[in-house]
């Protein structure tokens, strides 16, 4: 089993943490797994990316143009990614501040109001998990419990009174993320 | 001993991975992207633990001549920087290497020329295994392509410094400093004592102790005889080197009809390539340099004679391929495919360039 994702928004919103959670629930379940993130200008400027593949074999290529699963979290990220999922793939956004929605008839997509969900929760912090949660709805490459052996190895201890929250905003996600389109 | 797993940057591994070898000092100053080196050592305070010393220069050219400062003395020294700041180093690095100093330097390359871009690169190839100095001198170049790889260099650099008394360079790019992957971290190997250092390096300057000739270490001699005599002792340890020290990887070679050569981080994505190709029945294998210096001149003449075409993949114009075209029998069918200024290449796109010049025509 190979997955890559790419993961794309706005810096702030958690693209790059998200993706090393994924990295390290990857490494729980040993998979070889890279993160490859966007560090250039556009970082500087607002917008970042991070590619993750997890993979039983060896990984070759940590940086590609085609993905099994992007996660789309901004127009910019929409207009740039949308094309580069596989057919078949899957594309899961936030419709928050989305004007143009995806229009490809050969993926999968799903909508996850995450920005929407967060703001209800009045805990924008956990924006990404909540997006996570969606991800690991609609493709299950990743165990909870792996995703929180993650946590609990890469956050600091004295944050780790606020894994429970991150573990309630998976779930949401799980239980908010809903399909669009199916091929 | 189980070794202990972390997901880490490439730059992160190679700080972690210079403590763990038993390094006395870092001097380096902060360049995109590779100052997490900087960074991870600061917040991790060696000098606490080891007592190395990690030290902000003021500059490049401060920190290599500090490199130049310690290594005198036998110690483990080191430096990252990225192209334009090695660029700076230049100087040091032929006073290093006539000097005979064994230092470690990291480059996570950019592209360029100038300021250029901090965007990976590899158009600092030339510059690395030419000699990028004035002089008649050549350093140790290794090319690491995994976090994993960049965290084993730190050690491997430090041995092979001290082995030949020779700079060793870890030619990276900022893909490969700025990636995360799986790395077991090794044993931490302590930092050696005075006594030791006088008793493994007697040439290091340590302070005169009675009954020996006074160790002078320097780059300059103003009688040309002796002077060259100097020269000839270095290329006879750079022929040493050369037949000792090549290091490179084969991937599907065994039954390939093409092969790419490639290092680094272009190796890496080059492996998605030869999937691609495979998938389609095309037997294409790829030669993986490791050591950029010494170069695998026998092995790459090997296959030059086995395979219908080798294609080189660079980022940048075309500079490793001026090696490979050298070594290669005549007639051999090698062409270059590269993307310059910090764009990195696809899978594909390598793929499409392969197919449309090696099998369609």
């Amino acid at each position: 089993m190979t997955e890559e994702i790419i993961i794309a928004g706005f810096g702030g919103q958690g693209v790059l943490s998200m993706g090393k959670i994924l990295a390290y629930s990857g490494i729980m379940q040993d998979q070889e797994v890279s993160w490859m993130p966007s560090y250039g200008p556009e970082m500087r400027g607002g917008t970042a990316n991070v590619t993750v593949i997890l993979s039983d074999e060896r990984i070759s290529s940590p940086i590609l143009t085609h993905y099994d699963t992007a996660i789309i979290l901004n127009q910019q990220s929409m207009d740039k990614f949308e094309s580069s999922v596989k057919p078949g793939g899957i594309l899961l956004y936030d419709p928050n501040g989305i004007s143009h929605h995806p229009e490809r008839t050969d993926i999968n997509i799903y909508q996850v109001e995450a920005n929407a969900e967060a703001a209800k929760l009045g805990l924008m912090k956990i924006f990404n998990m909540i997006v996570l949660g969606g991800y690991m709805k609609v493709k299950p490459v990743v165990k909870l419990e792996n995703v929180i052996k993650g946590l609990k190895k890469s956050l600091p201890e004295r944050y780790h009174h606020m894994i429970p929250d991150n573990e309630r905003a998976i779930t949401t996600g799980m239980g908010i993320v809903k399909q669009i389109r199916e091929v | 001993m189980e070794k202990e797993l972390r997901l880490m940057k490439g730059n992160e591994a190679f700080a972690e991975a210079v403590i763990r070898a038993g390094a006395d000092g870092y001097f380096g100053y902060p360049i995109t992207p590779q100052s997490e080196v900087m960074e991870y050592l600061m917040a991790q305070k060696p000098e606490e633990q080891t007592g190395m010393i990690v030290l902000q220069a003021e500059s490049e050219v401060a920190s290599i001549n500090m490199l130049y400062g310690g290594a005198g003395c036998g110690k483990r020294v080191l430096t990252s920087s990225s192209s334009p700041g090695i660029s700076l180093m230049q100087e040091g690095l032929s006073y290093l290497a006539g000097a005979e100093l064994p230092c470690l330097i990291m480059n996570a390359a950019r592209g360029g020329p100038g300021l250029g871009t901090i965007q990976p690169g590899q158009a600092d190839y030339f510059q690395s295994v030419k000699g990028g100095g004035h002089g008649d001198y050549r350093i140790i170049v290794i090319a690491p392509a995994s976090v994993q790889e960049m965290y084993d260099s730190a050690k491997i650099g430090f041995d092979l410094a001290f082995k030949y008394r020779t700079p060793v360079l870890v030619l990276t790019d900022g893909a490969t400093g700025q990636m995360m992957e799986k790395v077991y971290i090794g044993e931490q190997h302590p930092r050696l004592t005075e006594e030791e250092i006088k008793e493994k390096y007697p040439w290091a300057t340590t302070g005169k102790s009675g009954g020996r000739e006074r160790n002078i270490i320097t780059s300059l001699d103003l009688d040309p005889y002796r002077h060259e005599r100097h020269n000839i002792k270095l290329q006879e340890k750079y022929k040493t080197i050369e037949e000792n020290e090549v290091v490179f990887e084969e991937i599907n070679i065994e039954d390939a009809d093409y092969a790419i050569v490639a290092y680094g981080t272009t190796s890496r994505i080059c492996q998605k390539t030869m999937q691609l190709a495979r998938e389609k029945g095309i037997k294409l294998g790829i030669f993986r340099l490791i050591s950029l210096w010494p170069f695998p001149k026998k092995e790459i003449r090997e296959l030059s004679k086995k395979v219908k075409g080798i294609l080189c993949v660079e980022m940048s114009a075309g500079q490793m391929i001026e090696d490979v075209r050298l070594n290669s029998v005549d007639g051999a069918h090698i062409q270059h495919y590269g993307r310059m200024g910090g764009v990195i290449p696809s899978p594909t796109e390598i793929f499409d360039f392969f197919e449309k010049n090696y099998i369609k025509d």
